[in-house]
């Protein structure tokens, strides 16, 4: 502010150079993908490269519209999604609950985090063929590969947490009589929280990852399969699209998580925005 | 902002604190040994001495937060034996939980009522309108008011501080001595103040021990008018100067 009007009579010319700055630097993240897929799609219009393997842009556009419209894409989006979240809250509620018992109750830690620690350590995609013949192909198999996928991200996380809530801040509550349950309702899970959160971006990573993997595998619906199913026929911008679509539900889970953290965290400094009232 | 004019008194009044042959030891390390120390309902007492002689020890016993080894510690003729609900203590730090707001840290026993009588004590100690507050916005004083405030709520009889304001800037810190002086005044809750500081000790204190090697050195009263004066009172001068030739 004060340099605003120490400025005086240049304001507007300043503002204005702002303005512009500021817009430059909201278009400077799109510069490059926009950039490339103009390229690409020069490349493929002009037969540079061969379209069946790289179809254009506007070749997957197209496409969009056409699976949109006939509902395939929709279908096969809802079925990954419902997987994916049936995933999550199974393995992710699971991994909460061991993370805050192994935290707060030494026998559970004794018993329980030495064998996980060693369960933590096998790759889970390698469970695949096991799986298979457990499950065959039906959701079932899916659900549990994603369960298994975001179990150990939250699990270790929320231990964390819960382990690391400030010594002082437990004793201040009992001195003031706060009982067991007040103690973990008011203190120990907020305080864990900020790490758990963290282990659930890290579990959103996992979760799409071990769903692409298990439907290319043994599906027969979801965006996994409709990219293998593609694949058969040579329907290269299909594959594409698949890709694509996985990347957009990727991104909007962390979009989700950050609304999340956000707003959860709002007593935190680093969330905090930075306004006048506090002398 | 003016403190006093929010106040209204009430008195609670206080317990009595008797510590009877207290031996205190951490492995081959003896922090307190025969250690005796009687305080009276409603004293104002100031315990000074080097860093690592045990106060902080004392006040945990006091508090029940620690056993003894041997001994006894009474609070209002009654063994202590785990923490006593009319005990409330201020830490070095102000220890707010960052995820409550202001007034939720006061209030945060939840007793009947809380929000009203957490206003209420936020008021007293000069935080209208800070209610709603997260702790990482306050300053280092008002921290410590707002746990100051938590530990008046629940209308203690007996108020442990263990330097509470030794973070604090001088002219903040005279703004608390003030602020604490006309609270037990009013209340008259028995106190027992922590402080490396003399000064701090004979303006605020109806009696200063000086604790040494795990005993008592000196044991005076400070016998001066209130409310005090933080400067230039010559018997204040005089008794700070024997004060520090015994610690
Ligand atoms: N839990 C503990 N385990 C081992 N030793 C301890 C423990 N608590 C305190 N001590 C030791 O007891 C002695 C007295 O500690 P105490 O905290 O009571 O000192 P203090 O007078 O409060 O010091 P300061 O003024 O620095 O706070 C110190 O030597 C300290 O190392
Ligand atoms: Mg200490």
């Amino acid at each position: 502010m004060a340099e605003a009007s120490v400025a005086g009579g240049y304001a507007a010319g300043e503002g204005r150079k702002l303005n512009l700055k500021g817009l430059a630097s909201v278009l400077a993240p799109w510069a490059l993908p926009i950039t490339l897929l103009v390229l690409w799609e020069i490349a493929s219009q002009s037969g540079f490269v061969n379209a069946r393997l790289m179809p254009a842009p506007t070749k997957i556009a197209t496409t969009f519209w056409r699976l949109l419209l006939d509902g395939s894409l929709f279908f096969h989006t809802l079925a990954s999604t419902q997987r994916a979240v049936i995933g999550l809250v199974i393995g992710g509620g699971l991994g909460f609950i061991a993370g805050v018992l192994t935290g707060l109750w030494k026998p559970a830690e004794t018993l329980l985090d030495s064998t996980l620690q060693m369960v933590r350590n096998i790759p889970h995609l390698a469970l695949i063929p096991l799986v298979i013949l457990w499950f065959g192909i039906d959701e079932t198999a899916k659900i549990f590969l994603v369960s298994i996928g975001v179990f150990f991200p939250i699990y270790i996380n929320t231990f964390y947490g819960v382990r690391t809530i400030d010594p002082q801040l437990v004793e201040m509550a009992s001195v003031y009589g706060l009982d067991r349950k007040a103690l973990i309702q008011r203190i120990i899970l907020p305080g864990a929280l900020p790490s758990i959160l963290v282990g659930l971006r890290y579990a959103l990573g996992f979760m799409w990852l071990t769903l692409i993997v298990a439907e290319t595998i043994s599906a027969t619906s979801g965006i996994g399969y409709m990219t293998m199913n593609a694949r058969e026929f040579l329907q290269t911008d299909v594959v594409l699209l698949g890709i694509i679509v996985y990347a957009l539900l990727g991104k909007l889970a962390d979009v989700a998580t950050r609304a999340i953290e956000k707003r959860v965290l709002v007593w935190h400094p680093a969330y905090q925005v930075k306004s006048g009232s506090a002398k | 902002m003016s403190v006093a004019d929010a106040y209204e008194p009430e008195s609670t009044g206080g317990l009595p604190i008797s510590l009877s042959r207290v031996e205190k030891s951490f492995g081959a390390l003896n922090v307190l040994g025969n250690f005796n120390l009687d305080i009276p309902a409603g004293q104002f007492l100031a315990v000074v001495g080097r860093s690592g002689g045990g106060k902080s020890t004392l006040m945990r016993l006091v508090a029940g937060l620690d056993g003894a080894d041997s001994g006894r510690v009474n609070i209002g003729g009654r063994k202590v034996e785990r923490l006593h609900p009319s005990v409330r203590l201020l830490f070095q730090e102000a220890r707010l939980v960052p995820w409550q707001r202001v007034i939720e840290n006061v209030g945060i026993a939840r007793g009947p009522n809380w929000q009203e009588t957490a206003r209420r004590a936020l008021a007293d100690v000069g935080l209208e309108g800070r209610e709603n507050d997260w702790p990482s916005v306050l300053s280092g004083g008002q921290r410590q008011r707002v746990a100051l405030a938590r530990a008046l709520v629940s209308e203690p009889q007996i108020l442990l501080l263990d330097e509470p304001f030794g973070a604090l800037d001088a002219l903040t810190r005279i703004e608390m001595h003030r602020l604490l002086e006309r609270i037990w005044t009013a209340r008259g809750f028995t106190t027992v103040l922590i402080t490396h500081d003399v000064a701090e000790a004979v303006a605020l204190a109806d009696r200063v021990v000086v604790l040494r090697e795990g005993a008592i050195a000196l044991d005076i009263e400070i016998a001066l008018d209130r409310p005090r004066q933080e400067l230039a009172d010559p018997r204040a001068v005089d008794l700070q100067r024997r004060i520090l030739d015994a610690v």
